[in-house]
């Protein structure tokens, strides 16, 4: 029995530990906004928090999630208001939005460790982000934007 | 007479002054060149060890050289700050960039795609528990450097990660060298074996970690 700790609620999961998390999240726990994309961590669709790093959930195993925390894209703000999220809406960032997940999760991480990230700083962090729309630009202003926002924004 | 007499021992004077500021010079530049040897050789008390051996150190140290400079060493140790790939050394995909602690930046951190163990599959992540590049602070470059270059970095304790000999010789056997022969599918190993680069590089350690000339 492996036991996480899903945006802030407690799972035990009978699964093969060497099962990765990608699966867990999405086919035994049925939480379907983290999505698959390359499954060899290339694309970084499946990205999602554990213990606060964006990691590929399609390589990491449910034994190394054991006992620690994991946040995905339905937990990243109890009220989909993150300023990645509201951004996002407001200037139509995705496309097909199928990799979108994903790039909210990563650019969360960068937003948390760098304020104010230059284009650069954002270059740096999402490069690992695949998006076949090509929608780089937006996410690009879209993260500018947020970092704005957060500035006085307050995440629910 | 008198007069005379301390007229001797005022022309002896210097010439005593001589000898003994020679000696003195003597022993000064033999205790410098010792401890110049000594420093390329290492920072412990064991580099006064009597069965060093320059020849047979140099030697051992350029069948090490081959090892690290193979991409599965070499690739983690870059001259810029991307990590590289593949047998050609290309920069890794993704704009990977080492950080300050050497385990990249943001959300493109080794560890996101790297896990404690290899990923299963031809060309995946490869993975251990500390996977990582050296730090900003020490970067400990393997690229383009030459034998005379790498072994002395290597035995420089204020460039190889502040280890001495023992913790050299300890290094070789972690798990991330190890890692360097288990890299999983799709991936060429090091040209020696895990156990004969352990010979090769206590060798060239315990015989006095002597560099090849330039």
């Amino acid at each position: 029995m492996i036991s996480l700790n899903i945006n802030q609620k407690p799972y035990q999961v009978d699964v093969d530990p060497n099962m990765p998390l990608l699966w867990v999240i999405r086919d035994v726990i049925g939480l379907t906004g983290t999505k698959y994309g390359c499954g060899v961590a290339q694309c970084g669709a499946c990205t999602v928090h554990l213990n606060g790093e964006a990691v590929r959930s399609c390589v990491t195993k449910v034994s190394r999630a054991n006992g620690q925390k994991i946040v995905t894209i339905e937990g990243l703000s109890e009220n989909n208001d993150h300023p990645l999220q509201l951004t996002w809406q407001k200037i139509d960032v995705p496309q097909c939005g199928y990799c979108h997940s994903g790039q909210i999760m990563s650019a969360a991480v960068l937003l948390r460790e760098n304020p104010n990230p230059t284009d650069k700083d954002i270059d740096e962090a999402m490069s690992g982000n695949i998006c076949r729309c090509g929608t780089y630009l937006r996410i690009r202003k879209g993260i500018h934007m947020a970092a704005e926002m957060q500035k006085t924004h307050t995440i629910s | 007479m008198k007069q005379q007499s301390e007229t001797k021992w005022h022309l002896l004077f210097p010439l005593k002054t001589m000898i003994a500021m020679a000696v003195i010079l003597l022993a000064i530049s033999m205790t410098f060149a010792f401890r110049s040897r000594t420093q390329i050789a290492g920072n412990t008390k064991s580099d006064n060890a009597i069965n060093t051996d320059s020849v047979e150190s140099v030697k051992a140290f350029m069948q090490v050289y081959k090892v690290l400079m193979s991409p599965a060493c070499m690739n983690c140790h870059p001259a810029g700050d991307a990590p590289l790939q593949g047998l050609d050394g290309h920069p890794h995909t993704m704009n990977v960039k080492r950080g300050k602690d050497g385990t990249g930046l943001y959300a493109v951190k080794c560890s996101n795609c790297h896990q404690p163990q290899n990923t299963p599959g031809l060309h995946t992540p490869p993975g251990s528990p500390d996977w990582q590049l050296p730090p900003e602070n020490m970067k400990m470059i393997f690229q383009g450097r030459t034998p005379h270059q790498l072994a002395l970095q290597l035995m420089n304790y204020n460039q190889n990660g502040h280890k001495n000999k023992v913790q050299l010789i300890a290094h070789a056997r972690t798990a991330l060298v190890k890692k360097g022969w288990d890299l999983g599918e799709g991936r060429i190993q090091p040209p020696m074996s895990y156990s004969a680069f352990v010979s090769v590089w206590d060798e060239w350690i315990n015989k006095g970690g002597y560099a090849p000339g330039k």
